[in-house]
This record gives structure tokens, C-alpha cells and sequence, in this order.
């Protein structure tokens, strides 16, 4: 042990080792009372291991230039290759699924308020960079979904309105949207560039900024300290050693109760990866299973399930005032995005948490829910009649005519409800101290 | 630092150079990083044109060939099918009958058929929405009344001419690209070196 000890005093006068487990672990107070949505920060740190480890690892087997054939190389032959690479596709989606918790999280108790306005941004950074990666991801196995999904995703760029820029008609703006495409293709269609640079950006590019932005996302959360579900500043109460009273150490009291959540999360996903690892053809959509065909188009077209909400707004948006209904399909999905960065500054509810909030606060969130759920579910099926309206002449209500309600509701929640909401309820007095915990 | 005998204007006259000076080597770094993701000289050369031979093709049928990777169809439409066309021409229905967008079609497709020869059609076989490949409806359906083709990914339909409708979210007409006939049965894609007219 003496050996142990005069190494780490040696590492910790050239660095400081000691002080940095202190402040993030031994000695860094969260609240006493977090309960079970405060699993799903941890389980995000435990996916991401797994994506970057799988990640390595499937690199060392696939190859882009001849994409469709190394992953089936991988399914078939590399020993224990189908294991590694359903542990990373389930991966994809078990990171989102708990990222959107995590995020619900935030939205039930005021997580984004002042002080902590940094560390939702952050987040929202995380977020938008899974996104980009999510999609890279999904377009190198170069199945037919692959193909046709960055089809579509990248004849987005075609859909932005240059002619908002002086000067600049609609054909020049055209022109402009199709040297985007080819630009970011590397070809004048879909082909082996394309592959290649999205390999270079999924495995190298994305991974970094990504774990970069986990780093800061925490380092800001340590600055100002955790939420609870009480949504009270447990900084207010600190006793004679200027240690929060409602406070414990992150370590050891979280990182062993985390550590049986993760156990509980594990097993969850590995009765995914080995019983469900195509998710019912929501995780690996079927035609995936193909070889990319760039002269036949899947019959249906659907992300994966965790765009599917922004993705059945793209689609809702059938309106052209101005700018045609391409334009505008994108500026609402971008927008849709860009508004959760902004969140921090449209809440204004005098109160942080749901607990203490009024009713209202707690139909339209759960409603919200609700509402990015249903999207979800209409951005990744085909359009067809959900119900007709009875004694009415072509009174058909499509799922596309729904994702528009549904659009309209996701805009109404965050440019309305948040900033005026607490106006229509009576919120419940917030206790000066924490509840619960032990 | 000590402030003591600085020539304070000269001393933010040369930051302030020197940074214009090292913003303009940063732009001339980033040159071949953006200029890689351009379409390489391999690339460019794979655009050439495509010919093909139409002789067999008969009327009501198509045929797809690739040219740049994309799908180009081409089909021989029946009278009945261009008498369609004439009645259609209305913009109630269609949003652009006459072909008025000018980056959708060469000047000499520039005509009710939207073609050289009435009843041979060329069209790039991916949608004006988001570059799906429409399906071809040869027979009037339920969803299309009059046939045509009709997007899988986003319910956009095309008439024979590839004109779109109204009501569906593809902004414009299918593409023709530019062809040209080397003689009365081959047709070259991608090149005007013959007949336009």
C-alpha cells in the first residue's frame, strides 16, 4: 500500500489527481432525493462507452468502399461479429431512448433554469451531434434504406431558401441548394465518396466533438450543481463546513445506486441486443437488408423511429405562403430543434418543478409527451386514413392532417405555454428544503 | 506587463494585422479541405453520356436506364395517352402546365409533351420533392385518375408528361434532361450532339 500511496502523491504533485476525484466525485453534493428519472444521465455515459467500444471494434471489419458486403462479413464470418454490431445498432437506439428520457427529465423539473441554462445547451449540443451521428451511422451499411434515406436527407439541402438572401432569384437559389448536394455527396449521386467521407466523419469527427460536449455538459453541471425533483437550490442550506445540508457525495452514495441501475439497464438490453436487435424492423428498418438500388425506391420511406417526430413535421407541412412547401417543410423541422436551445429563455414560470406547478402545467406537458410520442409514431408510417368524419363528403383525417395538429401543439407548448402558462394555474408554495431522500 | 514607453496605437495597428493576415492564411488552409469534398476528377469523368436504343420499345411501355446514377425513363405514350395530356393543360389541376419553370426541362421540351417527339417521353425518374423514383401508373387508379406516376415516399403524382399536380408536396415538374436523337431510334442522354427537334 505504501508503494500505492507514494505513487499517487508522486502523479498528484505533477498533477492533480486527488483534487479532481474530490471535486467531481468524493466531494461533489447532489441533492439527497433524486429518484428514477435521474438514472438516464448515467445510462447515456454507459451507451456512449458501448457505441464508442462496439464503434472501434466494427471498424476493424468493415469497410466502405465495399460497405454492403463488410457488414454482411461481419454477420456472418468475424467471430462473434453479429453480436458486436447489434450491440451497436440497438446501441443507436438505446441512446436516443434514454437521452429523450433524460431530456423529459429537464422539462418535468425545471432542470434548464437559471443556473443551469449552460448545461441544457450543452445537452442540446449532445443532442444535435447524435442526430448527425445517428445518420451517418445509418447510412454505412449502404443497404437500400441507407441509400434512399440519405437521398432524402441530403436533397434537404436542395430545400433551403438562398432567395431569402438579397439579390439571389429562385433559379440561382436552386443552383446554390444543388452545389450544396454535391458538395456534401463528393459525387453528382449517392456513390463510394459519399460512403467514405460519412465513414471519416461517423468513427472520427462526430466521436470526438461528441465526447468533447459530454465533458463540458458535465464540467458546467459541477459548476453549478445538480436539479432535484423538488426543484429547490440545495446550495441555500449549507452547515458550519460549507457542505449542503440537503447534499450527499456523488461517490460513494451514487456511483453504487447508479451502479444497480445500470445492472437493472443491462439486463433490459440485453434481452434486446440477443432476442429483438432489429426492433421489429424500427431499429434495422427490412429493406436495409438489400443492397443499396439507386434505380428502385423502397415502397415506403421512413426513418428510423428517433426522428421520426421531425420527421412527420417535414412531412405535415403542406402549406406555401412565400417560400414553397419544401421551404418551409425544413424551416419548421429546423425549428423544431432550434426552439429546444432556446427553452431556458421561453419558460417563465415562476416555479421550477411539476410538483409544484398547477394543473395546467401538467396537462400540457403531458400532452407534449403524448404529442412527440404520436409523431413519432406518424414520421416513421406511411400516410393513410386514420379516421373518417361521419356524414361528411370526403371527410377523410389522415395521419398527415394529425402530424400537423400535432406540429402545431409541439410550437403552441414551447411558444406559449412555457412563457404563459403559469398564468392560467395556481402553483403550490415550494418548500424551503428538499422532500424525501434519506 | 509593463505599460511603460508602448506605442499603444502601434502596438493594436500590428494586432490587428497581424490577425487580418492570419484570418486570410486560415481561409487559404481551409481552400483544399473544402475543395476535397468536390466531386473528384474520377467522378466527373463517370457523368458521360448514355445512349439508347428505342426501337423496341412499344407504345404504353418504359424503360429505365442509368445515366450519373440517376434513373432516366423513357416511354413511348399511346394517342390516348397525349390526347390525356391536351385535355389536362389546365392550372387548376396541374401546377405548371405550360412548363414555365425553365430549369426543369431543356428549351426544345419546352411543349405541352414536354419532349422532342410527342410520343416519346425522357424524364430523371426521381421526384421533385426529396429524389424518391416515382412509380409508373401506365393505367388509371384510384390515385390517379388519369395515370402517370405517383411518389411512394410522399404521395406526389406526375401526369404523362411528368407535370406535376397540385396538392401534393413536389414543387415542380419532373426533370427532362438534356438529349438529343442520333437517329430515328437512339436517343443519347447527357449530350445535344443530335437531333433536338
Amino acid at each position: 500500500m505504501a508503494i500505492v500511496k507514494g505513487l499517487v502523491n508522486w502523479v498528484d504533485a505533477r498533477l492533480p489527481v486527488v483534487e479532481a476525484f474530490r471535486k467531481h466525485m468524493s466531494e461533489y453534493y447532489a441533492p439527497k432525493n433524486f429518484n428514477f428519472w435521474y438514472y438516464f444521465g448515467v445510462f447515456s455515459l454507459v451507451v456512449l462507452v458501448n457505441q464508442l467500444l462496439t464503434g472501434i471494434w466494427l471498424t476493424m471489419f468493415y469497410s466502405p468502399t465495399d460497405a454492403f458486403a463488410s457488414v454482411e462479413y461481419i454477420m456472418r464470418d468475424v467471430q462473434f461479429g453479429w453480436l458486436i454490431r447489434y450491440m451497436h445498432a440497438v446501441g443507436a437506439s438505446a441512446f436516443f431512448a434514454v437521452v429523450y428520457l433524460h431530456m423529459f427529465r429537464g422539462l418535468l423539473y425545471g432542470s434548464y433554469k437559471p443556473p443551469r441554462e449552460l448545461v441544457w445547451i450543452f445537452g442540446m449540443m449532445i443532442y444535435l451531434a447524435l442526430m448527425a451521428e445517428g445518420f451517418l451511422g445509418y447510412v454505412l451499411p449502404w443497404g437500400n434504406m441507407s441509400y434512399w434515406g440519405a437521398q432524402v436527407i441530403i436533397s434537404l439541402a436542395e430545400a433551403i431558401p438562398f432567395q431569402i438572401i438579397p439579390f439571389v432569384d429562385g433559379a440561382q437559389s436552386a443552383a446554390m441548394g444543388e452545389a450544396l448536394t454535391t458538395w456534401v455527396r463528393g459525387d453528382y449521386l449517392l456513390s463510394d465518396a459519399t460512403v467514405n467521407k460519412f465513414f471519416a466523419l461517423h468513427v472520427v469527427a462526430i466521436p470526438l466533438v461528441l465526447v468533447a460536449l459530454v465533458v463540458l455538459h458535465i464540467l458546467a453541471l459541477h459548476e453549478v450543481g445538480s436539479n432535484n425533483p423538488d426543484g429547490v437550490e440545495i446550495k441555500k442550506h449549507k452547515d458550519e463546513n460549507g457542505i449542503p445540508k440537503d447534499g450527499i457525495p456523488f461517490h460513494p452514495y451514487y456511483t453504487v445506486k447508479d451502479l444497480a441501475g445500470i445492472v437493472v439497464f443491462l439486463m433490459v438490453f440485453a434481452v434486446v441486443v440477443f432476442f429483438f436487435p432489429e426492433g421489429g424492423g424500427y431499429f434495422i428498418e427490412r429493406p436495409n437488408f438489400e443492397p443499396a438500388n439507386p434505380l428502385a425506391t423502397p415502397d415506403h420511406i421512413a426513418p428510423v423511429w428517433y426522428y421520426g417526430p421531425y420527421y412527420a413535421m417535414l412531412r405535415a407541412t403542406t402549406f406555401s405562403i412565400l417560400l414553397d412547401a419544401k421551404s418551409w417543410g425544413l424551416i419548421v423541422m429546423g425549428g423544431a430543434i432550434a426552439i429546444l436551445f432556446v427553452v431556458p429563455w421561453l419558460d417563465r414560470h415562476p416555479v421550477k418543478s411539476i410538483r409544484y406547478k398547477g394543473m395546467f402545467s401538467k396537462v400540457t406537458l403531458m400532452l407534449f409527451a403524448f404529442v412527440f410520442v404520436v409523431l413519432g409514431y406518424f414520421g416513421t408510417q406511411p400516410d393513410q386514413v386514420a379516421f373518417s368524419m361521419p356524414f361528411m363528403e370526403g371527410g377523410d383525417v389522415t395521419y398527415t392532417h394529425l402530424a400537423g395538429l400535432g406540429t402545431v401543439y409541439y410550437f403552441f407548448f414551447f411558444l406559449f405555454v412555457l412563457p404563459f402558462g403559469h398564468r392560467f394555474e395556481k402553483s403550490k408554495p415550494v418548500p424551503d428544503r428538499v422532500t424525501g431522500g434519506h | 506587463m509593463s505599460k511603460d514607453g508602448v506605442n499603444t496605437s502601434r502596438r493594436t495597428f500590428l494586432i490587428g494585422l497581424t490577425s487580418a493576415v492570419g484570418a486570410v492564411g486560415a481561409v487559404g488552409v481551409a481552400v483544399p479541405f473544402v475543395k476535397s469534398w468536390q466531386p473528384s476528377a474520377r467522378a466527373e469523368n463517370a457523368g458521360a453520356p448514355v445512349t439508347i436504343d428505342i426501337s423496341k420499345l412499344e407504345a404504353g411501355q418504359r424503360v429505365v436506364r442509368e445515366w450519373r446514377g440517376q434513373p432516366v425513363w423513357i416511354v413511348r405514350r399511346t394517342p390516348e395517352m397525349l390526347a390525356g395530356l391536351d385535355e389536362l393543360s389546365d392550372t387548376a389541376t396541374l401546377r405548371d402546365p405550360q412548363s414555365e419553370v425553365g430549369t426543369q426541362q431543356p428549351a426544345y421540351a419546352q411543349n405541352v409533351y414536354r419532349s422532342i417527339k410527342p410520343e416519346v417521353l425522357v424524364l430523371i425518374g426521381t421526384c421533385t420533392h426529396l429524389g424518391c423514383s416515382p412509380t409508373y401508373i401506365p393505367r388509371p387508379t384510384v390515385q390517379l385518375q388519369h395515370g402517370g406516376f405517383f411518389c411512394p415516399c410522399h404521395n406526389s403524382t406526375f401526369d404523362f408528361a411528368g407535370r406535376v399536380y397540385r396538392g401534393v408536396p413536389a414543387p415542380t415538374n419532373l426533370v427532362v434532361p438534356p438529349h438529343s436523337y442520333l437517329d430515328d431510334a437512339v436517343i443519347i442522354v447527357g449530350s445535344e450532339e443530335g437531333e433536338t427537334a
